[in-house]
């Protein structure tokens, strides 16, 4: 009989799930031995460069490429004029709009990509592009999205001017690009009347960009011969690019092939096709040379997808107790000139109607509207689900709002107002199904830890003695793991994930994933779930993702599906694998299945120690003795469609110090409890929240990309852009609940987003507090040093005598 | 990000240098630390077609004391200054400045010389050489001259010496007793230059103030010091409110120009705090 320490030790040895395992990725990143896009180096490369937009609003009355093609060493120069042959002047979005790959006729934003050069070496290109000769003339720009519809805006699209009155979406304006409503307007309205209390608030939700460590990028090779293109792409989606490369080539599906390598972040930002990518693919079909694209940092920041960009108006309604009645959003969305917004099909906010969050909120009501501005395209989802950070600062920067309002602690209001443990599921009144949660258990585990009443007194006494410090707190909801096919897909295909596992004679396994990683540490936790699921050893599982040949076709890793959906997949394909093992066992004890107990890593018949199989030896007689009528080999694979999305929750605490006189706010303290159900690898799960906190600081504190009133940006190197290093990163204290997701097979909710979601709101939350008692409610993001002492100075706090 | 084609040469003497300088005016520039001027040349904003590396150049390096100055050749390192024994030693101020410049890869190529020359208004040595009255060795065609810090810096990228002049060395006085120095620097994180940032050298007599110099970067097109504000300081006894009514002058000075960092006035604030703050640890450091 085997005994409990023994069980403990063999399970210890499979390093499953719950072990802190070291990451498999990292040996190669940190000793430099990754393989990048940029890596990709084939024999009689060309090299891409763009020719770009200096205007954000302009029409192009010619282009001369006669010098640039002079250049020695220059094979083409490509305009909208070359692609229009083969229609691929414009491409589709994923949000169902068009986005021209070069400018056709005219150009939308600054930077835009309007020629492209190929040369045999990056320098030659770069010469070249400087060389290509466009005449632009200068229309008028439309900057602000408040000013989109008015009667004399300038019209930007005037490719779908007459979509304008196609009776098929109500377009009031042509820069309109939809409205979107959920909840029960009329049922909101009445609860606004009746109320007791109501607080509003505008808040901005500035345009940040997601900026990867790697830039954009892809190898294009087109074999002639055999008529086959091999992509190479920064890509968080290789299986979807690979249907819409098929799709706008005309090339078949089998004879694209999409390898997405090691991937340096994604963040969103890498889940879209670019106008660079394209142009690659037709550059090496014409010239039948492989051919590289590999964008700067500042094409990068000034053109690739970028997120946010929400104009938010906030409203509560409650009673005197601080109890909520209703919610009402309305939200206007500059999305800038084309709609390349991330989302699935159906949803034009993504998933914003999560903005009731962790509430029991009777009644709501969200209305987005979208509108095109002469600025680059985007809308995704950085390092969170489809525009849940948004909905997730909006409630919970009203919680704080009304507390302050009412004169309730923002811990009690948010107490007060919690969807409590015995709701679960519970329906919110904007339609999602909370599969499960205890927040009050959370809320109160910080409040402990850091001694939420000490620091309450610690405050009051230095705004007695005139200085600045503030408390944010923030209790959230994400809505991750997209999703149940039926409510969301991409182009047409639904959301699910899938997963391939071969277990070979000896007993290691190859596993293959739709999912791609970008960072985080996939090719560890796969193998952990294995492990545990089929009691074989982690290290000798071999995870394999990103080449559309052989992986299972997948729609990606963004918006934390890779663990609520792709680990879905994996659990599911394990169990299929032991169904079958069972039965090889029961075949070589002679019993049957049925009297067969699975424990840690073998089959034991019930009451008879000594009988057994482990999974090892059945893995052997998998491919030699199976009983009659089996199949042989031990493999499976499977498509999982969820049935709910998951719904991980945190609460998160911050103090924050203000310098007066220069409006530096420093964290001295931020504490983030977060669950994500089961814990597959604790340590990555502590790094993914280190970083999204980092990401989520840096969100908070300083990013941005601002434009002048011609539509230039301004700020586009990490100069300007806040990239925060290790000097400006506070110490984050981390800790965790777990209340596993009842409808995942492992219980796993989904964990990297959650950080950047929840800490985002928490900074505003801290630094507003710091100024609450002087009848301050709200203060935009970033806060930059300057903008934090503009409120100062505008208060008249930084008086010298 | 790719610059525009350039030949590149490397010669070994002050002398070699002159003389490439001299063979191609116009068309010519200078290398040292390369971290102000390779930015301009990815953007093409600079694209001189002849790139001199004076990195080899062994008699432009080192730091030595002569008598009560001390001399720090042009092409002396960012870390070179920190690192410095003597410098810690007998001019602190230095190393104070170097080790918020940037970062470690740009401290590691950057060169003081490169720094001051480069006319920057938001490079900080301009102002560190005002405040400490340094004095400059420029070698050209004709010869050598020496020329004051004071006076050098003439507006934005624009410096007092000939385009085929070389800056050789500088030189600091070392600092006397009862000296005491304060630099203060207001950036948005590392790696940036300052929002504002000053640099403060003050001598005391007893009590009160025998000589005080309040040089400021980034607040104009090119560091200058604060004369309205020094002269309200100097043969006085400094109290929290002298030190208010100079700040007062510092804000008076200030002309700086509007980017992401703020507006012309959030940076006049600044400059003015950054040079309250130095004034003071100024002080107590004289009063040691
Ligand atoms: C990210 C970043 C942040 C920075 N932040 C700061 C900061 O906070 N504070 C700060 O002071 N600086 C900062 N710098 C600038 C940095 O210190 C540069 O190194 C410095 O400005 C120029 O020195 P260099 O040796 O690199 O000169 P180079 O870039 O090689 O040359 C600059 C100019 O000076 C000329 N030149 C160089 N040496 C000589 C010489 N001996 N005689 C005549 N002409 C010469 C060159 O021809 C060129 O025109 C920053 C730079 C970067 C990239």
């Amino acid at each position: 009989m085997s005994t409990s320490t023994e069980k403990l030790e063999r399970e210890e040895k499979l390093e499953g799930i719950g072990c802190s395992r070291k990451r498999k990725e990292d040996p190669r990143f940190i000793q430099g031995k990754g393989n990048y896009v940029d890596d990709v180096k084939l024999p009689g490369t060309l090299f891409a460069d763009i020719v770009r937009s200096p205007y954000a609003h302009a029409r192009i009355k010619s282009i001369n490429k006669d010098k640039a093609l002079a250049v020695p060493g220059v094979h083409a120069v490509l305009t909208a004029a070359d692609l229009k042959p083969l229609n691929l002047h414009w491409m589709p979005t994923l949000a169902g709009d068009v986005q021209a790959v070069l400018a056709d006729e005219k150009v939308h934003f600054q930077y835009q990509e309007v020629a492209v050069v190929i040369a045999d070496n990056r320098y030659i290109a770069a010469d070249a592009v400087d060389l290509v000769e466009v005449e632009y003339e200068a229309l008028p720009v439309l900057v602000d999205p408040h000013k989109a519809m008015d009667a004399d805006a300038p019209i930007l699209r005037e490719d779908i001017k007459e979509k304008a009155d196609d009776g098929k979406g109500a377009h009031k304006h042509p820069n309109h690009i939809f409205t979107w409503e959920v909840g029960d307007d009329e049922a909101t309205t009445q609860a606004f009347n009746a109320a007791d209390v109501v607080v509003t608030e505008k808040m901005y939700y500035p345009r940040v960009h997601p900026s990867p460590l790697e830039t954009c990028g892809c190898v294009a090779s087109f074999d002639k011969v055999k008529s086959h293109l091999t992509l190479y792409i920064t890509s968080q989606a290789p299986h979807i690019v690979r249907t819409v490369v098929s799709l706008l080539s005309g090339i078949p599906e089998s004879k694209v092939r999409v390898i997405s390598p090691d991937i340096g972040g994604g963040f969103g930002n890498k889940v879209g096709v670019y106008p660079g990518y394209v142009t690659a693919i037709v550059a090496s079909i014409v010239l039948g040379r492989p051919v590289k694209w590999i964008e700067d940092r500042m094409e990068h920041l000034s053109t690739t997808a970028w997120a946010r960009d929400y104009h938010m108006t906030g409203a509560l309604a409650a009673d005197k107790e601080g109890r909520i009645k209703a919610l009402r959003v309305n939200v206007l969305a500059d999305h800038g000139a084309f709609n390349s917004h991330a989302q699935p099909t159906k949803w034009p906010a993504g998933l914003f109607s999560i903005c009731t969050g962790s509430y029991d909120i009777p009644v709501a009501h969200a209305k987005v509207e979208g509108v095109y501005t002469n600025k680059a395209p985007g809308g995704v989802a950085y390092r969170c689900s489809f525009r849940v950070t948004e909905a997730v600062y909006v409630i919970e920067r009203m919680m704080d709002i009304l507390a302050q309002k009412l004169g309730i602690d923002k811990a009690e209001i948010r107490r007060r107002n919690f969807v409590k443990p015995e709701q679960f599921p519970y329906h919110t009144a904007l339609g999602w199904e909370l599969d499960s949660g205890d927040y009050p258990k959370a809320l109160q585990k910080v409040l402990e830890a850091v001694d939420y009443d000490g620091l309450r007194r610690e405050q009051q006494e230095k705004r007695a003695r005139g200085e600045l410090m503030g408390i944010g707190l923030v209790t959230f909801t994400e809505i991750v793991g997209a999703g149940p096919s039926k409510a969301c897909d991409i182009l047409g295909v639904g959301m699910f994930e899938s997963a391939e596992i071969r277990v070979h004679p000896t007993g290691s396994v190859v596993a293959r994933m739709g999912t791609l990683s970008t960072g985080q540490g996939h090719q560890t936790t796969y193998a952990q779930i294995i492990a545990t699921e089929l009691g074989l050893p982690s290290e000798d599982i071999q995870i394999e993702e990103g080449d559309t040949d052989t992986a299972p076709y997948g729609l990606g890793t963004y918006g934390s599906r890779s663990t609520p959906v792709g680990g879905a997949a994996t659990a599911m394909a394990a169990r299929k694998i032991r169904d079958k093992a069972a039965r090889i066992a029961a075949h070589l004890l002679e019993v049957s299945a049925d009297d067969l107990d699975w424990e840690v890593d073998r089959f034991k018949v019930k009451g008879v120690p000594g009988q057994e199989k482990t999974m090892k030896e059945v893995a052997w007689a998998a491919y030699n003795n199976v009983p009659d009528g089996m199949e042989m080999g031990l493999e499976a694979t499977n498509y999982y469609d969820p049935p709910n999305f998951t719904y991980p929750f945190g609460a998160y605490l911050c103090v924050i110090d203000i310098d007066k006189c220069t409006g530096e706010a420093k964290v001295r303290r931020f504490y983030a409890l977060d669950d994500c159900g089961t814990r597959i690898n604790p340590m990555i799960i502590e790094g993914q929240i280190h970083g999204g906190l980092t990401e989520g600081f840096a969100v908070a504190m300083g990013q941005q990309m601002p434009f002048d009133e011609q539509g230039n940006l301004l700020g586009n190197t990490f100069m300007d852009y806040f990239i925060p290093t290790f000097v400006e990163t506070p110490f984050w204290e981390t800790d965790y609940t777990v209340t596993p997701s009842p409808h995942h097979p492992l219980g796993a909710k989904g964990v990297a987003e959650s950080p950047h979601v929840g800490s985002i709101p928490c900074f505003t939350s801290a630094i507003v507090d710091a100024f609450s008692h002087l009848g301050v409610t709200h203060m935009d993001m970033p806060h930059n040093a300057y903008r934090v002492w503009r409120k100062i100075h505008e208060l008249g706090l930084d008086k010298h005598e | 990000m790719i610059p525009s084609e350039f030949e590149y040469h490397a010669p070994h003497s002050v002398a070699e240098a002159i003389t490439l300088l001299t063979q191609y005016p116009e068309e010519a520039r200078l290398l040292a630390g390369g971290h102000s001027l390779l930015p301009m040349m990815k953007l093409r904003f600079a694209e001189p077609a002849h790139l001199i590396d004076i990195n080899g150049i062994k008699e432009l390096k080192g730091i030595s004391e002569q008598g009560n100055v001390i001399r720090i050749g042009a092409m002396t390192t960012e870390s070179e200054l920190i690192d410095s024994a003597l410098l810690n030693e007998k001019c602190p101020l230095i190393p104070a400045v170097a080790r918020l410049i940037a970062d470690p890869q740009v401290r590691n190529r950057g060169t003081i010389g490169g720094d001051i020359v480069h006319g920057d208004p938001g490079n900080d040595h301009p102002a560190v050489m005002l405040a400490l009255d340094a004095r400059f060795i420029l070698q050209g065609p004709e010869g050598e001259r020496t020329v004051p810090a004071n006076g050098f810096f003439l507006g934005t990228y624009s410096v007092g010496m000939a385009a085929d002049e070389i800056l050789t060395a500088i030189l600091v006085p070392v600092f006397a007793s009862s000296t005491g120095y304060g630099f203060n620097k207001l950036k948005r994180k590392t790696g940036d230059f300052a929002t504002a940032a000053s640099s403060v050298v003050v001598q005391l007599q007893g009590e009160s103030c025998a000589d005080i110099r309040i040089a400021l970067t980034n607040a104009g097109p090119c560091a200058f010091r604060a004369e309205a504000a020094e002269d309200l300081l100097k043969g006085q006894v400094i109290t929290d409110a002298l030190i208010e009514q100079a700040a007062q002058k510092v804000m008076a000075a200030c002309e700086p120009d509007e980017d992401l960092r703020g507006d012309a006035e959030y940076k006049t604030h600044m400059s003015a705090e950054m040079a309250r703050r130095s004034i003071r640890d100024a002080l107590t450091k004289a009063k040691g």
